[in-house]
């Protein structure tokens, strides 16, 4: 079967650093695939490659077995690739449903925003997602960190997504949110969407993934099967780079 | 639903009075501060301050730079700056009067007062502007060359582009229905102003119900009728009231007689006519309402206000914050021609140093109306209001016998403690 996303022999590099080196990774329809590693390891800039934040110096993506060129996030999002961002990548100063629809806003029949309707649909996908969420007139400045978080998922996961990046999703939720995004997952997972999910807890990673790739100094450790390795052997992939061995 | 503990939605308490108007306190506490400004003047003039006359002038001096400073908001916001303004509105109304007095006439027959000359001159005018303003937005959207040296550039450059478009001399008297967008001369007497007054009412009106409607269709909660019905008379009162002032000034009477006799008519015995609304400020008033649309209603606004609030989430959101840079310049250049056309018309001639030190004005005007330097922050109306206020201090300064020093010294103070002012303000609201 022709995996959803392939990312190939991936570079980049920030002046001297070479923050990805030759980078293979891929990712099929219903699947969560883990990316481990240190801080500073590479993960991010790797999907921000996928999602055209960064243009890669070199390699191929592929989606559905066909090369694409992702040259700005745009051309990622007209893939359906949907990404929540480390750094959440909110503005501020606007409300939840502005940066929920920024760059895809509902428009009534004259071409105008239609707020009205943008702050429906968020109270409809904050419902799912995050029942005790109220502040909707606020701009996003004024909500913790969790609150924060959610509206990225929400606008990640509202717009159909066929190809999902989230790059530690959970790091800022208490118990009940983090469980839901837990569920939200395994749901998505059921539609045949496929994830890439970044996340320093192993074992949020054994429990929601199916593969793990492991980065370290930005280049490939390996890539394996949860079902196939033990929690410590994941440990010392990412902490010493070394392969599980096979008998 | 309403968990109070976890979501940190306060438990319905009662409410004031602005609260449940849903009134921007900003505005309020700017109008507040106008008004006191007005009043003071007036004491201090003996009711000299604020006469139909006096409000009359103060209005139509205030349009060329409130023009600009609709688009300094938009600049600011993004987080750029634009200190060539004043330099391009010279550009502009030095080529418009070019057009107007010598290349239309001379090349293509085109007499002075033929029913096109306007349209053609200020048209190219605006032309001119936008190519201007696309550029320098280009330089700093593409070329990634801080909006502060780009503009400061385009000072120096345009304000000279302008000397030599004229050879430096002053050019006029520009085509008379050219003129009639500078104030005085251009005004739509007492019953077409009362027309618009209501027009306008009657649309605020629609407005206020078409947004209770669209609330309700799903399902948000709203504003007492009472003061859904409040908002609409306060409304259609300023509206009503603006027109009442302004349909108070009468013509003098030796003004009317001389464009009697001009006519070859004479004039009837104790006849008056009042100025009416300004087409100049009728212009203002419609540039408002496009820029408050585009601002609130449109997606350039929702990005522009995005890519000030967070460059890097607009680029990741998908807008091209780039091409954003040029628009907005871009339309910033169309208003300087807008405004050229309005202080061209005024002075009833182009001159060379027309537009100085606007871009300062400009600047003030949208910083005091609440335009915040690092981004994201900034309304219309609140430039408007800032280019009134300065417009006021600096003529009541002039009517109470100020020297021209200190004026200027007043202006900066003033200038500066409306920011400290702003500053306190946000961090008392929690939205710093
Ligand atoms: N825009 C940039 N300019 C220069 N260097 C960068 C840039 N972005 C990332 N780097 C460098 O690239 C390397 C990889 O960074 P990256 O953010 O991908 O790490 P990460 O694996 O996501 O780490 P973390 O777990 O801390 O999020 C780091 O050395 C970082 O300093
Ligand atoms: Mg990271």
């Amino acid at each position: 079967m022709t995996p959803l996303v392939e990312m190939l022999d991936i570079s980049i590099a920030f002046g001297g650093v070479k923050a990805v080196d030759n980078v293979s990774v891929d990712l099929h329809a219903g699947e969560v695939v883990g990316l481990l590693g240190h801080n500073g390891a590479g993960k991010s800039t790797l999907i921000k490659i996928l999602s055209g934040a960064y243009p890669k110096d070199s390699g191929e993506i592929r989606i559905n077995g066909e090369a694409v060129e992702i040259h700005n996030p745009r051309d990622a999002r007209a893939l359906n690739i949907e990404t929540i961002y480390q750094t959440l990548a909110l503005a501020d100063n606007l409300d939840a449903a502005s940066n929920l629809f920024l760059g895809r806003e509902l428009t009534t029949a004259f071409g105008f925003v239609d707020d009205d309707a943008m702050e429906a649909e968020t109270r409809k996908i904050m419902g799912r997602l995050n029942p005790n969420f109220q502040k909707f007139k606020d701009p996003v400045k004024a909500l913790s960190g969790g609150q924060r978080q959610s509206v990225a998922i929400a606008r990640a996961v509202y717009f159909n997504a066929k190809i999902l990046i989230m790059d530690e999703p959970t790091a800022a939720l208490g118990p009940q949110e983090t469980k839901m995004v837990a569920e939200l997952i395994g749901e998505l997972k059921k539609q045949g969407i496929g994830i890439f999910l970044i996340s320093h807890d192993i074992h949020d990673v054994m429990d929601l993934c199916d593969r793990v790739s492991v980065m370290k100094n930005g280049q490939l450790v390996g890539t394996e099967k949860v079902e196939d390795v033990t929690d410590d052997e994941i440990l010392a992939m990412i902490i010493l780079g070394k392969r599980p061995e096979r008998t | 639903m309403t968990d109070a503990a976890d979501t940190g939605a306060a438990a319905p308490k009662r409410r004031s009075l602005i609260d449940t108007l849903e009134l921007d306190t900003r505005l309020l506490g700017m109008i507040g501060a106008f008004i006191i400004l007005c009043v003071t003047f007036d004491l201090v003039t003996d009711g000299r301050f604020l006469t139909p006359r006096n409000i009359f002038n103060l209005t139509i001096q205030t349009v060329s730079v409130a023009i600009m400073a609709t688009g300094m908001v938009f600049v600011i916001v993004c987080r750029h700056i634009d200190l060539s303004v004043g330099a391009l509105l010279a550009t502009c109304s030095a080529s418009m009067a070019m057009i107007q007095t010598s290349i239309l006439p001379q090349y293509f027959g085109m007499e002075l007062g033929g029913p096109m000359i306007w349209v053609i001159a200020a048209a190219s005018g605006i032309v001119v502007g936008g190519l201007i303003g696309a550029l320098q937005g280009w330089l700093v959207g593409y070329l990634t060359i801080p909006a502060f040296i780009v503009t400061l550039g385009g000072l120096l450059i345009w304000r000279n582009v302008g000397w030599y478009m004229t050879d430096g001399q002053t050019i006029g008297p520009l085509d008379p229905t050219f003129m009639m967008f500078g104030g005085t001369n251009g005004t739509l007497g007492a019953g077409a102003s009362w027309a618009i007054g209501a027009l306008a009412a009657a649309f605020c009106v629609y407005a206020i119900w078409q947004g209770r409607r669209r609330k309700q269709k799903h399902g948000f909660t709203v504003k007492p009728l009472w003061a859904e019905f409040a908002l609409g008379l306060i409304a259609v009162g300023a509206i009503m009231g603006f027109v009442a002032i302004l349909n108070s000034y009468e013509v003098p009477t030796r003004r009317l007689a001389r464009m009697f006799a001009a006519r070859g008519e004479e004039m009837p015995e104790g006849y008056t006519e009042a100025y009416g609304l300004p087409i100049s400020v009728l212009l203002l008033i419609i540039v408002a309402i496009v820029m408050t649309i585009i601002a609130q209603r449109t997606r350039l606004g929702r990005y522009i206000f995005a890519t000030g609030g967070n460059p890097d989430a607009a680029d990741l959101s998908g807008v091209n914050t780039r091409l954003l840079t040029v628009k907005i310049f871009a339309l910033v250049g169309v208003l300087c021609a807008i405004s050229a056309v309005v202080a061209s018309a005024r002075l009833i001639n182009h001159s060379n140093d027309i537009g100085t030190l606007d871009e300062l004005r400009v600047i003030a005007a949208a910083v005091i109306g609440g335009t915040a330097l690092s981004g994201g922050i900034g309304t219309i109306y609140g430039a408007i209001l800032g280019a009134l206020v300065m417009q006021s201090l600096q003529s009541g300064m002039a009517m109470v016998g100020v020297d021209a020093p200190l004026q200027n010294i007043v202006v900066g103070l003033v200038l500066v403690v409306a920011v400290l002012i702003d500053i306190i303000y946000r961090r008392r609201t929690g939205d710093a």
